[in-house]
């Protein structure tokens, strides 16, 4: 895929919190040989607001949105929840901008979670990645990559092409995890009830790490990993396949 | 109509979570979902879609044309000898089924499920003229003498372990105790034959009202809807007007969808028709036969081509099996008649988000429902639109809370520049300094003060991506419009 150009969403949250989630998404990208260019306009997406029923913002941000990577002619996104908002929902949300109808259109075609990308789009089927060390990993299924994008494949097949990665499958792993956005924060009772079936799927795979394609439910889990010190620490799937790079974590 | 505490929904939910019994009853949810998964493979899923499709179809041509529909329905009910009521609301509902028992002296009802006798409340409103109802569903039965509201669409008494049934029916019906769950079926089975034999009206739901044919479909596994439909002297039969569907034929499409997302079931143990009241050369049946069509807020969501496609629900119950709320917090939390996903939508619906409104916002919209619908109803997009009615909508449906539309104000104007977010950025990073420790604080103040309970929270970068693509952008990748 030589010269073969992508504009990198990095989505707001990894921008601001996980930006090493970003460098590797670049590094693996440019590992690929793909030319990786990334708008400096760019904030978010708008599902903050989708979500919490604040449609006006949501549509400012959407049109925003557009506009910023209006020249792009792949946008790539370490998310699969952010591209669901482009590709389910901006039809929707942009419905009041007729003028913008096709621009919409091609934009949702044309704007990808990472892995489908790699895999449905450009074929890849192994990156070239060795884990350092033998890791056991579960793959969580995050719900709008899996339910809008149709992405649950693609992931499984670049990480079984790791070496030394060892893929194993935890109990109902395309359940969701309890994030849902404000609702974790607005029900954190039913929130952690749902997420704490989740963990003990995670705890009995005796997975080692576990990844997923969306930094926000990774946030989640490893939120509650973190406080009650599970053995499995929470892993962004571009950070777990760029670590087996030439050069591990640093680009 | 029913109680409505939907108001209660946190509490209730918490509630159900904190309760092992309760707990253990949902985690039998998963032989729901099971059956159906194990159902649908039978069956074929290149099938199973071609009848989705056909099916939503057949909704969407019926609800287009729901006036012509409804009027087949009601002269061919007519044609058959019965008598057909559009009730507006469940008050006239009520009282055009009073005004039926008082016209016939009855003393005793006996009903099979039916979640829109449910939402009319009519066994409460019966009681208060005197007359007996009696639910004989044995799950109705339980709730029944529980004096609780269905738990489930199709499992009303899912919540209950059978040493609470057995102890109910020791203390209201004075029976020894019993452990074994078909000797406590027994015991009601002995209990309901003698009411069936003593009722002078049945009332029943019907699954589909076939508008070609004046007749009412009635899906069942204990054969109660075909005894209280035919064995006393009057049958009165309540439907939702979306209930209606143009032709038998279309029963092939829609009871597989039906059984098969339910139960898991090819076809329930009984599948009764019933069409008018006996005929003058039949010995059994009903002399009377009415049908009560109700709108109750359904006109409404027909309007609105947003809210339209939940009136294509035929209550089979699979989103609720499927949805991750529901399977923790169960059916009493959402307050009303309909429970789970699809009754997070239709309960605002009918009675307005105002006063249900936590119900859109409980969802984390993982998307399981419409995965499940045998309609492929979009319950998540429609979730959403609640929730934008209820913050931004007309005065009315709106109830938006101050603090957080301020918050979403400031958040859209951080967004809506590169600049302003970096900064924003910024400054969370130093506001968060007294609370972090190796990257994570345990405790927020309000509104996120929710997650830190049982969560660490990440902290801010302190330096975001935007800092550092400059650092890795190569030459050649360095355009007019990347960040500064």
């Amino acid at each position: 895929m030589p010269g073969k150009k992508v504009s990198l969403f990095v989505t707001c949250l990894v921008d601001q919190f996980y930006p090493e989630i970003g460098e590797a998404t670049v590094k693996l990208l440019r590992h690929l040989e793909f030319e990786v260019d990334f708008p400096g306009e760019q904030t978010c997406c708008g599902q903050v607001a989708l979500n919490g029923g604040y449609h006006s913002h949501a549509v400012a941000v959407a049109r925003r949105f557009v506009e910023v990577f209006r020249d792009s002619e792949v946008i790539v996104a370490p998310s699969g929840s952010c591209v669901t908002t482009v590709f389910t929902h901006y039809p929707e949300l942009l419905r009041e901008s007729p003028e913008l109808k096709d621009e919409v259109e091609s934009l949702r075609n044309r704007t990808f979670e990472l892995s489908q990308y790699l895999v449905d789009v450009m074929g890849v089927e192994n990156i070239g990645s060795t884990l350092p060390q033998p890791t056991r990993v579960a793959y969580h299924d995050c719900c709008h990559a899996l339910r809008d994008l149709g992405v649950a494949r693609q992931p499984r097949q670049l990480l079984q092409a790791v070496d030394g990665l060892e893929l194993v499958e935890m109990t109902d792993s395309t359940n969701c995890c309890g994030f849902g956005g404000t609702f974790s924060v607005k029900y954190p009772e039913i929130s952690m009830a749902i997420l704490n079936e989740k963990l003990g799927h995670v705890e009995s795979s005796g997975a080692d790490v576990l990844t997923a394609v969306d930094a926000s439910c990774l946030m989640h889990m490893g939120g509650a990993m973190r406080r009650q010190s599970m053995k499995a620490r929470p892993m962004h799937i571009a950070e777990l396949l760029a670590s087996g790079l030439p050069g591990g974590m640093n680009a | 109509m029913p109680s409505i505490r939907t108001k209660e929904f946190t509490p209730r939910a918490s509630e159900a979570i904190n309760n092992p019994t309760i707990q253990k009853s949902l985690d039998r949810l998963a032989n729901f979902r099971q059956g159906r998964t194990d159902s649908i493979e039978e069956f074929g899923q290149e099938r199973w879609d071609e009848h989705t499709k056909r099916a939503k179809e057949i909704k969407q041509e019926t609800l287009g044309h729901l006036d012509h529909y409804l009027d087949m329905l009601s002269t061919n009910v007519e044609r058959a000898g019965g008598k057909v009521f559009f009730a507006h609301d469940t008050q006239e509902a009520n009282e055009y089924v009073a005004g039926v028992a008082r016209a016939n002296s009855v003393k005793t009802v006996i009903k099979s499920k039916s979640m829109v006798s449910e939402e009319m409340g009519v066994a409460d409103y019966l009681e208060g003229m005197d007359i007996e109802p009696v639910e004989t569903d044995l799950g109705e039965y339980i709730i029944q003498l529980a004096k609780e509201a269905p738990y489930h669409i199709i499992a009303p008494a899912l919540h209950k372990s059978k040493e609470e049934v057995s102890e109910l029916f020791q203390r209201v019906l004075g029976t020894p105790a019993e452990s074994d769950i078909t000797a406590l079926a027994g015991i009601a089975r002995k209990v309901l034959r003698e009411k069936f034999l003593q009722a002078d009206m049945g009332m029943t739901g019907a699954n589909f009202g076939v508008a070609e044919a004046g007749t009412i479909v009635m899906v069942t596994n204990e054969g109660n809807g075909r005894m209280s439909s035919s064995l006393p002297r009057v049958h009165v039969a309540t439907m939702g007007m979306e209930r209606v569907i143009p032709r038998l034929s279309d029963l092939a499409t829609f009871l597989p969808l039906l059984t098969r997302s339910a139960t898991g079931q090819r076809i329930t143990s009984y599948v009764a028709f019933a069409t008018g009241p006996k005929r003058r050369n039949e010995e059994d049946g009903p002399e009377e036969f009415h049908l009560v069509i109700l709108d109750n807020g359904r006109s409404k969501m027909l309007a609105d081509p947003q809210l339209r496609e939940a009136l294509y629900c035929i209550r089979c119950g699979a989103c609720l099996n499927a949805c991750p709320v529901y399977s923790k917090v169960g059916g009493h939390a959402y307050g009303w008649v309909y429970p789970g996903p699809i009754g997070a939508v239709v309960t605002p619906s009918i009675l307005g988000i105002p006063i249900a409104k936590d119900l859109p916002f409980a969802s984390t919209l993982c998307g399981a429902c419409k995965e499940v619908c045998p309609l492929d109803i979009d319950i998540p997009r429609m979730l959403l639109k609640l929730r934008s009615d209820a913050t931004e909508g007309p005065a009315g449906t709106r109830k938006p809370d101050r603090i957080e539309s301020m918050m979403m104000r400031g958040w859209r104007m951080i967004v809506s520049s590169p600049r302003m977010f970096g900064l924003a950025g910024k400054v969370a990073s130093i506001l968060q300094w007294p609370l972090s420790r190796n990257k994570f604080m345990r405790r927020l103040p309000p509104p996120l003060s929710g997650w830190t309970k049982s969560r660490d929270f990440p902290t801010v970068s302190a330096k975001p991506f935007h800092a550092r693509w400059s650092a890795m952008a190569l030459p050649s990748e360095k355009g007019d419009k990347d960040g500064k």
